[in-house]
């Protein structure tokens, strides 16, 4: 029987996380993603939780206990934002190269400078090569639906893989709207327990983790990890047809919102998707065809999918929270439009950055840029730039 | 009640207009109603103005922006007309509700010509006379519910009993000091100048 709640995203994370109940959470709290570590010890203090909580020094520290705990055998989770995860960096390699399949609960906020607390996917996206799987959440429904699929992605034995579940700051993590839950016997039911063939603390068994290896082996390692990430597109589709099953709710590589016959599509990951159906449905109104694919895993990144949805489209606008700094546009776009390249796709696409430091995108927004398509799809693109701003003060 | 509601608060870092937005939130929530609570962050400290906002609908809402039109705008410190301009968008059918102790002869040229409806609660006065302490949050809330008509008052003020039941379950006293505040907002509420109308 589902819930139906109301919570913030940071408490729906927090929620998951309870009824999951992992072995181990090592945690430094940075805004916006402290109350899911401040969730955490209260439901441990409350005896609702018997996870292992520590509280280390630093994020370094953090995904350095976690790496530990998870090469012993434990399940483990932690949580961070911005500089909180950039601080993880150096550990975020060690911890995909060795396979550990770690959660880290990713509350998306702008890296400095200026220095900023708001909303930006630049902390996640400079991570995107790190190895991890990277899944993205519109709302708070969603980023309590991928977490609760997260360890059976990660912990596949045809994966192991570590994951972020990603949610907007601020704009989910503090924003309360409804929501409906799992029961907690069907959401451990789902994830069932962890397993690992191998661990540190397995009898008989010894194991190195993280060691060196010369030039004549290191790069076999790098390609078994590759493999896995390829492995990890159909796992996320098999997870998310059994996560159906138990809460109704359709999760895949993306979603199609009224883009099956649409002439102008946006492409989005994020809250802001929420804000660009709204723009869609009124613009359909007045009989515009305009349409909306929302990318929800990022890593493994699945361009031919994505090429496919909008292959029938005239125009079509990526929108990057993230200012990236390649002088050439956002990381979506570039990654798409390499994949739209491959599809041998003529279709018309422009980069939009949009949202940096928080910064507001409405309804509004969305309308204007369809009605920029539809005009860039008539005259040609005019475009003289390789990305635009959409939002920045004159 | 329509099909969407949208409010916007302007507060004082540390007065609760955060707080404020949340439990309307979650009373409307309590009768069945799909909404959304959230802040407006920035470099908030104890005195600096913030924003926070609500929708209240009997659909889903998708829409993750600010609100820039609000239907009601509720102001918790009338030292803010100075410096903010809070009917900006506010509909001119809505109506914006301030917290003051100061006649409209005062409040109504601070608010740039607004048309719309204007109503004001001391809430002051409700808090000192029912709880003994300053807090805007629980009359404010009240207020706002009488002047939205979100919800029927009867509702309203037992969905919130239960809630303050099980906020203050270990402080049971403060109980009846909340519950009077509410329906004390209820009878407080002013209406400083109506909208004007044309039909």
């Amino acid at each position: 029987m589902a819930v139906k709640e109301r919570m913030s995203g940071n408490e729906a994370v927090a929620f998951a996380m309870k009824q999951i109940n992992p072995d181990v959470m090592p945690a430094f709290p940075i805004t916006p993603s402290t109350e899911l570590p401040q969730f955490v010890s209260s439901y441990i203090a409350n005896g609702e939780m018997d996870t292992e909580f520590i509280p280390v020094e630093s994020e370094h520290s953090a995904m350095s206990a976690a790496i530990g705990a998870e090469a012993a055998g434990a399940r483990t989770m932690t949580a961070t934002s911005s500089a909180g995860l950039a601080l993880m960096w150096e550990m975020l390699y060690v911890a995909a190269s060795n396979r550990l399949p770690i959660a880290l609960a990713v509350v998306n906020r702008a890296l400095s400078g200026p220095l900023n607390i708001n909303c930006e996917h630049s902390d996640s996206m400079g991570a995107r090569d790190s190895g991890w799987i990277q899944i993205y959440a519109e709302d708070n429904q969603e980023v309590y639906d991928n977490f609760i699929q997260a360890y059976r992605i990660a912990e596949h034995k045809d994966v192991m893989l570590p994951i972020m579940i990603c949610q907007d700051g601020f704009i989910i993590s503090h924003g309360v709207s409804n929501i409906e839950l799992l029961e907690e016997a069907d959401v451990r039911n789902f994830v069932g327990a962890y397993e690992p063939a191998h661990y540190l603390f397995k009898e008989g068994e010894s194991m190195a983790v993280g060691p060196y290896a010369v030039s004549a082996y290191g790069m076999e390692a790098k390609r078994a990890q590759a493999e896995a990430m390829k492995n990890a597109r159909q796992v996320i589709l098999d997870v998310a047809e059994e996560y159906k099953k138990i809460s109704g709710r359709e999760y895949g590589f993306y979603e199609a919102y009224r883009l099956s016959d649409a002439d102008y599509a946006i492409v989005a990951i994020g809250s802001v998707c929420g804000t660009i159906k709204d723009a869609v449905d009124a613009l359909r109104e007045k009989g515009i065809k305009a349409g909306l694919l929302k990318v929800r895993v990022f890593r493994p990144f699945p361009g031919k999918e994505l090429a496919d949805a909008l292959g029938h489209c005239r125009a079509a606008a990526v929108m990057d929270r993230c200012e990236g700094f390649s002088a050439n546009g956002g990381p979506l776009a570039a990654e798409l439009s390499a994949a739209l390249f491959q599809a041998k796709s003529r279709m018309e696409v422009v980069n939009i950055v949009y949202g940096l430091n928080g910064r507001d995108f409405t309804v509004d927004d969305a309308e204007k840029l369809y009605q920029d398509l539809a005009r860039l799809s008539e005259h040609g693109n005019q475009e003289t730039e390789a990305y635009r701003y959409i939002g920045l003060r004159d | 009640m329509k099909q969407l509601t949208e409010i916007r608060w302007h507060g004082r870092g540390g007065q609760g207009a955060k707080t404020a937005a949340l439990l309307l939130a979650d009373v409307a929530f309590s009768i069945g109603k799909h909404v959304q609570g959230f802040p407006e962050y920035g470099p908030e400290r104890m005195g600096a103005p913030i924003t926070a906002y609500d929708r209240i609908s009997s659909q889903a809402i998708r829409v993750h922006s600010n609100i820039y039109e609000p239907d009601f705008v509720v102001v918790v410190d009338d030292t803010l007309l100075h410096d903010v301009d809070v009917t900006r968008g506010l509909k001119k059918d809505g109506a914006v509700l301030i917290n003051t102790e100061k006649e409209k002869e005062e409040i109504l040229p601070l608010l740039n010509g607004y048309a719309g409806a204007v109503y004001a609660i001391d809430a002051k006065k409700v808090c000192m006379e029912t709880l003994g302490k300053y807090f805007p949050n629980t009359p404010m809330l009240a207020a706002v519910v009488k002047v939205s008509k979100v919800m029927e008052r009867e509702v309203f003020l037992s969905e919130m009993e239960a809630s303050l039941r099980h906020k203050f379950e270990k402080k049971p006293e403060v109980l009846e000091g909340n519950k009077k505040a509410l329906a004390m907002a209820f009878e407080e509420v002013k209406l400083y100048r109506d909208r004007e109308v044309k039909r």
